[in-house]
């Protein structure tokens, strides 16, 4: 069976000879050992599949970034599109300039974290009241899509009339964009409980207090997880967008981007849109992480 | 059109004239009339679908009998399901201290009914592990046992053991009948395989087709512990025989 795959797959058969996996393969005689070789085999071969690609591609595009600042671009437009040293040299290693970027970054982290915060105590409230009445979670859910329809531009202004410009309109607009996914989730996870299990419960006179606390809420932690990885990268999206139309009160990465696109700061620009979007794989990684942690054990096919 | 009466400390489970129609009008189970006894194992085989499960849901109180009564007590009330219903966020351990924990038993004596029961059906050793390390088999066990911790005077089991392999369910037959001599309760078993239901029983009862009516009895003579070769006495091939033709005619 081995063999097969030796024949039909070259590229990861040399990259698995290079690493010295495939050691002994050919002239080990015991099937175990074969067994146990080709299993090894086939971890390099993942690993070399998930790595490789991905780094072969990001070779690709900044090599394509190269060709379009020094080939394409006529050098009075390179302001364009700086090459990818020039914005390494300025964007990240000038340390006045990355220091200005994470100043940003922290102020937005912060805003957004909080927003995210306040999503969770409050969609958690709401699902937990929705799960426990079809009534109410028919009267609740029409808004909660009214209130998920809202283009966040659209209710920007509205938000500063009411609260201002400062750090609180910026939290405000978090939790507009990062709760709607927390409730669905939450909600969905609640009722996700098997009948035979509420059956059990019910048997056992458990009031609906307990059922909550035992079966409903540990049944709902894979879909809650899976609601706050998402809220979690929408509350960073939100605490830019906010700093950046609100564009007043502590300097967070949005102004940063607005001030850097206005003065035609290319390579900050860039950095800061880099940075930006490390913050957003950053927090869905850290929440992916915490949920491997709370019920990784359990759930999941890892044995 | 009677629920429950419980305390009437008989430790044991009677129907009288049960009937159950659905609201959509599906006539389940009708005018189903039994008892059984504290030290009486009854089995029930019927074809797919003939209201035996709807009688367990109606003796444990998950549904209520639209004629008819049960009498039973539930304050203990054990009841396996067909699917062992374990908490995948809970280990072994866990999901047997599970009942005792909603009955708020203490800490301490939970610990203690919990390890009695994981001795009892062999998971001694897998007790950190979660449901979903565990085989079909083992899962089942983990079911009987978190029902052990209750000390349950009447037992119900519906269909638990369905889907597992044969040897398995072989070797689950022999322990539910040692644990049924060991601890002496009422059990009431739903089947649909003959030669589990003779292993095992007391009595046999034989349901119809839906709407469920019991058409059949027959009282199994072994005494217990049962051996494993049991199942190739003649007399055993005789009964199974006659449970099976009684399951036959029930059928037209």
């Amino acid at each position: 069976m081995s063999t097969d795959h030796v024949k039909t797959d070259d590229l990861t058969d040399h990259v698995a000879d290079d690493l010295g996996a495939a050691d002994g393969i050919a002239g080990g005689g015991a099937s175990e050992a074969v067994v146990q070789a080709s299993r090894a085999r086939a971890r390099t071969r993942t690993a070399a599949e998930t790595v490789l690609p991905p780094i072969v591609l990001g070779i690709g595009v900044v090599g394509v970034w190269y060709f379009i600042s020094y080939v394409l671009l006529a050098p009075e437009r390179r302001f364009l599109l700086r090459p990818p040293h020039q914005v390494l040299k300025v964007g990240f290693l000038d340390a006045e300039v990355f220091g200005e970027i994470l100043g940003g970054l922290w102020s937005s982290t912060k805003v957004a974290m909080l927003g995210l915060a306040i999503s969770i105590v409050l969609g958690f409230l709401i699902a937990t009241i929705m799960s426990q009445a079809k009534m109410v979670e028919r009267a609740i859910f029409p808004f909660m899509v009214v209130l998920q329809a809202i283009p966040i531009l659209a209710i920007v202004p509205l938000i500063s009339f009411w609260w201002g410009t400062g750090q609180r309109s910026r939290i405000v607009v978090c939790v507009i964009i990062s709760l709607f996914p927390i409730i669905v989730n939450t909600l969905f996870g609640l009722q996700s409980a098997e009948r035979g299990m509420h059956d059990l419960f019910t048997l056992h006179h458990a009031n609906r207090f307990t059922r909550l606390r035992k079966l409903m809420f540990p049944a709902a932690m894979p879909a809650i997880f899976a609601g706050l990885r998402i809220s979690a990268g929408l509350s960073v999206i939100g605490a830019i967008v906010g700093d950046f139309f609100f564009g007043r009160g502590e300097v967070g990465i949005g102004q940063l981007l607005r001030k850097y696109a206005n003065q035609l700061q290319g390579e900050e620009l860039l950095a800061a849109v880099i940075m930006s979007s490390a913050l957003g794989v950053a927090v869905f990684l850290i929440f992916g992480w915490i949920q491997n942690l709370a019920i990784g054990k359990w759930h999941g096919d890892r044995a | 059109m009677t629920a429950a009466m419980s305390p009437t400390r008989t430790e044991s489970l009677s129907f009288d004239r049960t009937g159950m129609i659905f609201p959509d009008g599906t006539e389940a189970v009708r005018e189903v009339s039994f008892t059984v006894r504290k030290g009486e194992f009854v089995t029930i085989v019927g074809p797919s679908g003939c209201g035996k499960s709807t009688l367990l849901r109606i003796a444990s109180g998950l549904l209520e009998p639209t004629s008819g009564t049960v009498l039973v007590d539930r304050d203990r009330l054990g009841y396996v399901f067909q699917d062992a219903t374990l908490l995948p966020w809970r280990t072994v351990q866990g999901n047997i201290e599970l009942l005792a924990e909603l009955h708020d038993i203490p800490r301490d004596e939970r610990a203690r009914l919990a390890n009695e029961a994981i001795a009892l059906v062999g998971l001694g050793g897998f007790e950190r592990h979660y449901p979903k390390s565990l085989s079909g088999g083992m899962k089942m066990r983990a079911s009987l046992a978190r029902t052990l911790t209750l000390k349950p005077p009447v037992f119900l089991f519906d269909e638990p053991f369905g889907a597992v392999d044969e040897i398995t369910r072989e070797h689950l037959n022999e322990e539910t009948q040692q644990l049924f001599q060991r601890e002496g309760f009422a059990g009431l078993f739903i089947t649909h395989s003959i030669s589990e239901a003779v292993f095992m029983s007391t009595r046999v009862l034989v349901m119809s087709a839906r709407p469920g009516r019991i058409v059949a009895e027959f009282d199994v003579p072994f005494d217990y512990p049962r051996p494993p070769d049991l199942r190739f006495d003649p007399e055993f091939a005789r009964l199974s025989g006659e449970v099976s033709r009684a399951l036959r005619g029930s059928h037209s």
